[in-house]
């Protein structure tokens, strides 16, 4: 009993601990760009490029902190060419995301192979490179001798690295920078309705601007994380695998608020630690349960959900819509 | 501005080009970065795409997979909706391919498996794309985000009949069994073979001219029918066509249809045409580059075709360069595509508002000189 309850509880939502991790930091990042009427589709290339950045920036100077000072850097330039294109010359935001991702793509590939001549990987970080994990104080004992409960803070809590933590510490931050501060106030207005905002003597340009920069920080913790401060230990091509468009989906299923989102992404990453689980495990009376199709419930869900078939998802109501001043 | 006076081929001819130089220009820069003269690269790239006619057969085989997918993002364009699930359609699709060249290859001549394929690829493609029409014109759920989400679907609904369905006993790898031989399109080579002309063995097959014909059915149909003027009309104003009778939802599912449809046809060409038997993520981002060629093709079928073919000479090109320089990986290619994607796309009207002006300078001064003259 006791096993079983480890290894199909407790071992499933410790892996859910560190798989919604980025999904909620990228969750966030998306929030704060979509609440102030950018569509951002660009977060998969965010994540791309800032876990390539940390990976190489911890690998030239064999600090993990640079590491997420060059993501971070990196994803605010990647956010600024998001915003020139869409703020400033209006483009569309659906097409610079797309040119975004395609770009990243290809572009850490040939770093990657240019700088470190490993096939587009970095080299595998040690020690301060990477972020360790942190040990709570007695986490060892009480799993040891506490039953049941003793593994939930042994094992789901303790030890990760303080980039987890970090992660998770973001979202009581944003919720309360989004609803309980002016700036949030602010971003929000602007994504719903920016001709007021306008008329209030606010720049819209310069909200979203800094919604941008915001979400540019976020991605580069969220890069960092999944390059250098989970269980990997270096970048790989296209090591994203498609976590910016879940993040997305858990955004939507959030409702576009913080708390929720992180719930959409907790759900997510559990499904994604039972698949893995579940991967070639009979179960009686059933037989194997095809993997797939737990790897779609996520999509399935956000269309779902989208259509309106379970509660309502509305988007903030400028989304997608580029200001101009002029009226026509 | 007094848009009057700049005449249209500065917004079809000129601004485009400048974008695509932009694209070039800083793609170069990325050469020159990783040491590779970028007049060498693009001489190495355009002898390995038109230097030989096994190069012509490659450039023009990859043109044919962008002239279905560049096709389906432009005519859901044209209706203002955005079909970022090419990608994923294309590869349903494949799964209509394979079905029936797996059931009925050894059942059916060649002839009659013929227009089942494109039955079936059209079919498939289509009805990957109907759905999120439907929940788009029924349900208000944005297109963009469903589709988006329908291509991850496809992966997984496609990555499970790979592996638990199609997959031979035997083998290990995820495909399915090879084809019948009566459910292949005729490679090219053979084809000309037969009239005498000798080529090259490429994967070059028929289904470029059905890529071509294509191409003229969407011109004509999008500007040439009542439906395609419809859906033209509520991509230029939802409300003004919707005051005029015209059907949103019907129109909003007919496009994505069709636009579905065309990407289905991808699978006619990898699959019946080259690969002939169906493989774990076959359409490799053809799908997603049709919105590439769709942006640079300024939506238009003759474009499109130009376009395509420009990008069929960019992957082949591509791989050669690869394997001429050993440090260049070929994913530069992708970073070309993301650089057009984004000056065409996305900073479209960057440069527009300068060239006008320059262009009216440019006149207006010989306007004054005309005058003066007069006076």
């Amino acid at each position: 009993m006791l096993d079983f309850w480890f290894s199909w509880v407790i071992l499933p939502l410790d892996s859910m601990m560190r798989l919604s991790t980025p999904l909620v930091l990228l969750a966030l990042a998306g929030m704060f760009s979509e609440r102030s009427g950018v569509v951002n589709i660009a977060l998969e290339g965010k994540l791309l490029a800032a876990a390539f950045a940390s990976a190489s920036a911890a690998a030239v100077t064999g600090s993990a902190w640079i590491g997420l000072l060059a993501a971070i850097a990196t994803t605010i330039m990647v956010a600024m060419l998001h915003g020139f294109a869409t703020i400033t010359h209006k483009g569309d935001q659906i097409v610079s995301g797309m040119a975004i991702n395609i770009l990243v793509a290809g572009i850490t590939v040939i770093l990657g192979r240019l700088w470190f001549n490993q096939g587009g990987q970095t080299p595998n970080l040690r020690g301060d490179a990477r972020f360790q994990g942190i040990d709570f104080p007695g986490a060892a004992w009480i799993q040891e001798n506490v039953p049941f409960v003793g593994s939930v803070y042994g094992e789901i809590l303790s030890g990760h690295s303080v980039m987890l933590y970090l992660a998770y510490l973001m979202v009581p931050i944003s919720w309360y920078v989004l609803f309980h501060t002016r700036f949030g106030l602010r971003l929000r207005a602007v994504g719903e309705n920016p001709a007021a905002v306008d008329t209030a003597g606010i720049s819209v340009v310069a909200m979203r601007y800094k919604a941008l920069v915001v979400c540019g920080i976020l991605a580069g913790f969220a890069g960092t994380y999944l390059a250098i401060g989970g269980n990997t230990a270096q970048f790989m091509p296209n090591m994203s695998a498609g976590k910016g468009y879940i993040a997305l989906a858990a955004l939507i299923f959030g409702k576009w608020r913080p708390v929720q989102a992180m719930m959409g992404c907790f759900l997510f990453g559990l499904l994604e630690a039972y698949a893995i689980r579940l991967q070639g495990v009979e179960i009686m009376g059933i037989g194997t349960v095809p993997v797939q199709f737990i790897e779609m419930v996520p999509y399935v869900l956000t269309v779902v959900l989208l259509a309106g078939f379970i509660g309502r998802a509305n988007p903030p109501k400028s989304v997608g819509v580029p200001y101009s001043k002029e009226r026509e | 501005m007094s848009s009057q006076r700049i005449p249209g081929w500065i917004n079809y001819a000129v601004v485009p080009l400048a974008n695509i130089l932009m694209a070039f220009f800083v793609s170069a820069l990325v050469f020159v970065y990783v040491g590779v003269d970028p007049i060498d690269a693009a001489k190495v790239m355009w002898e390995g795409a038109f230097g030989y006619s096994e190069g012509w057969g490659y450039t023009l085989y990859y043109a044919t997979g962008f002239i279905f997918t560049g096709l389906a993002v432009s005519i859901a364009f044209h209706c203002q909706l955005f079909n970022i699930g090419g990608e994923g359609q294309a590869y349903f699709a494949g799964l209509g391919v394979a079905l029936v060249s797996l059931y009925l290859g050894d059942v059916l001549p060649f002839w009659l498996m013929m227009p089942l394929l494109i039955i079936a690829a059209g079919l498939f493609g289509a009805g990957w794309a109907f759905i999120p029409a439907y929940l788009q014109a029924k349900r208000g759920s944005h297109i963009v985000i469903t589709t988006i989400m329908f291509n991850f679907i496809a992966a997984s609904i496609m990555a499970y009949f790979l592996v638990e369905v199609l997959k031979p006993p035997m083998s290990m790898a995820p495909e399915s069994a090879v084809f019948p031989v009566s459910s292949w399109i005729p490679k090219m080579h053979d084809f000309l073979g037969a009239f005498g002309y000798e080529m090259t063995a490429t994967p070059l097959n028929l289904t470029f001219i059905f890529g071509l014909i294509c191409a003229v059915l969407v011109w004509f149909f999008l500007w040439n029918t009542r439906w395609g003027y419809e859906i033209r009309a509520q991509g230029f104003n939802p409300s003004a066509a919707k005051y005029a009778g015209i059907d949103p939802i019907k129109i909003t599912l007919l496009t994505m249809a069709v636009s579905g449809m065309l990407a289905g046809f991808f699978a006619l060409n990898t699959l019946s045409g080259d690969m002939h038997q169906l493989k774990l993520n076959y359409v490799a981002g053809f799908g997603f580059t049709g919105i590439a060629v769709s942006l640079m093709g300024r939506n238009h079928p003759v474009g499109i075709v130009l376009a395509s073919i420009l990008f069929g000479f960019l992957y082949q090109g591509g791989a050669e360069l690869a394997f001429e320089f050993p440090g260049i990986d070929s994913k530069i290619i992708v970073v070309l595509q993301g650089l057009i994607i984004l000056f065409s796309g996305a900073l479209e009207y960057m440069f527009k508002p300068s060239i006008e002006k320059l262009y009216l300078k440019a006149t207006g001064w010989r306007a004054d000189k005309e005058e003066a003259q007069n006076a």
